[in-house]
Order: C-alpha cells, then structure tokens, then sequence
C-alpha cells in the first residue's frame, strides 16, 4: 500500500515539476552577457521595446525576424557600454515612440501620460459639484418622490 | 448652469468619444508613421547585387527624385507590388533604388531575372542593420526622397497604380519633375 502512494506521490511531483517547466523560454538563442548587470539591463530594455511586426509583443517575446534583429542591436548597443537613455533614443529616433510601451514624457505624449489624471479630475469635480448641490438641497425635497412610491 | 447645458454636456462628450472610437474603426493599426518624414534620410553603404565589389549609398540618389523600395524574395507583397514598380519605372521614368532585405543575393537575382528589374541598382542588407537605420519593419515598404535627399514620403505595404497617383505623385508635381 505505502508503496503505491509513494508511486502516486512522486508521480504528481514529477508532473508538477513539467508543468512549471513549460515556463522556460528559448526565443533568445543568444548566449547571456558576461557581466551579470549587461544581462539585467539586457532583459529590461527588451522587454519594454516593442515588437512592430507583431505589436503586442515585445522584442524580448517575439520570434520575428525583426524582433531577432533588435534584439542584435541591442545587445550590441549594451555591450557598446550605451545608456539606457541612449539605446532608447536610439529606437525611438527610427521607430518613432510607439516603440516602447513606456514613451517618453514630452510635448507630443504630454496628453497620453495626462489624460488618466484629466478625466479623474473632471470626474471628480463632477462628483464633488453633485454631492456639495445635492447637500444643500431642502431636506424634504425627496418627500413627494416617498409619497408617489407610496 | 444652464439647465439645457446640463444635458448638452455629457451628451457633446459622449458624442465626441463615439466620434474618436469611429474613426478608430478605419484605422489600421498596423501603420505606424515614419519619424524620418520631411527629414534626411539616414545614410548607408551597402554591397550592389549583382556587382558585389561596387557600393550603393544616399550620394548615388542625390540630385533627382527617388524611390527606396524595401523587398525581399520572401515576401509576398513585394511580389504583389513587383509589377506597378516596373510601371512606374518605365512610364514615369522614376529612378527606384532598392534595398534588399534578408534575403539570399542568389534569390533575389534569380527574382529580377524571372520578373523583370524596375531597380536603377540594390543594396544588400542581409544582416538587417541598414533596414533598422531606416526605421523598415514590414517589407515591403517605399520612401520617396528629394532630389536633397529628404525623406518626403513613406508608403507601408503593397505599392500599387492608385497610391503611386494619388500619395506620391503630388509629392512631385510642381518641383520641376
């Protein structure tokens, strides 16, 4: 009997360790940098570029060939010693701003960066302009309305 | 306020909301505009298909209107679009250089040969640099560049009669072409 539940048991360890295996990728056939910060900074300018053959990618997750080529790029570009600053210009300078899904902060994205704190202001000044009237409204004003529903 | 602006309001937002999402609907997302536009075009030096000891570059295309078509044996449109370059080569007498994107330099001739060479010559970009110097994602893709060498104009996607009169031509008409 014991013997058969630890069959069991391994057996669902085993499977439980397959299914977390399939969390491994192996877009990026590239070997890793030898500096372990080169590497770090590698994977966070790649995975915030943007794949425009297949734009919900990033050029970290995609297999395109453009996405390989970038990939090239940047990998030269860290190795080259380039800020992140600098490989950002870079991208942005060819591609446009669409390139990164964080783009930078200026004239022309001013309003894509605003815009969520413009609504929540008109939002809330509405609502604050509802509340303050409907306060100083007469207590009984909801009287009649009781009364119909009555 | 007003007691008729208080309706007015949200219904004037409303409606310009829907507006922005309508023509979102004829959007294609898929066209992303070149920041190279009413700029010089970035500069190159690629080995000539067919004479690989010879070298093309913007100074070849100086001083004449011209055409930057990015293709490639893989990819269909340039297949699609082969037949308006050669027109516009042949009746508009457009000199159209190309750039040969990550293909193989045998293909690519063996192409020309079999359809017909609308090219005044090709670079070969088989490791893609040049491509990403240009801003190229999708071929095929088309610059138009002044005489200056001034991007004035990018098409992404199949060329064809239609576009080539009404997006590009204009372009060209009234500066002594």
């Amino acid at each position: 009997m014991s013997l058969r539940i630890r069959v069991t048991q391994r057996l669902s360890l085993a499977m439980l360790l397959l299914l977390l295996s399939l969390q491994v990728h192996a877009i990026d056939p590239q070997q890793s940098f030898s500096n372990p910060a080169d590497q770090q900074r590698y994977q966070v300018l790649t995975s915030e570029i943007r794949c425009l053959v297949c734009q919900n990618e990033t050029i970290a997750d995609s297999t395109a060939l453009l996405a390989n080529d970038l990939r090239r790029e940047v990998r030269r570009m860290v190795e080259e010693g380039m800020t992140d600053a600098e490989i950002k210009e870079f991208l942005v300078s060819r591609y446009g701003d669409f390139v990164l899904y964080r783009p930078q902060f200026k004239p022309t994205t001013a309003l894509l960066w605003l815009a969520p704190l413009l609504l929540l202001l008109i939002g809330g000044s509405t609502f604050a302009v509802v509340l303050s009237r409907r306060s100083r409204l007469p207590k009984d004003v909801d009287a009649p309305l009781m009364a119909d529903d009555q | 306020m007003p007691k008729g602006l208080k309706f007015a309001l949200p219904a004037l937002a409303f409606i310009a909301l829907m507006g922005f999402f309508f023509i979102g609907l004829f959007r294609d997302p898929s066209y992303i505009p070149s920041p190279f536009v009413n700029k010089q075009a970035p500069e190159f030096d690629l080995p000539k298909l067919l004479q690989e000891n010879d070298s093309l570059t913007l100074i070849d295309m100086r001083g004449e209107y011209s055409l930057v078509n990015v293709w490639a044996t893989w990819c269909a449109g340039c297949r699609q679009e082969h037949d308006t370059l050669l027109r516009v080569a042949a009746d508009y007498n457009m000199p159209i250089y190309g750039l040969n994107w990550k293909d193989d330099p045998a293909k690519a001739t063996l192409w020309l040969e079999q359809l017909g060479n609308p090219y005044v010559a090709n670079g070969v970009d088989e490791m893609g640099t040049t491509a990403i110097d240009w801003g190229v994602y999708g071929a095929p893709e088309t610059f138009l560049l002044s005489p200056e060498g001034i991007v004035l104009h990018k098409h992404i996607g199949p060329l064809n009669i239609e576009i080539w009169r009404n997006d590009f031509l204009p372009l060209l008409q009234g500066q002594g072409t």
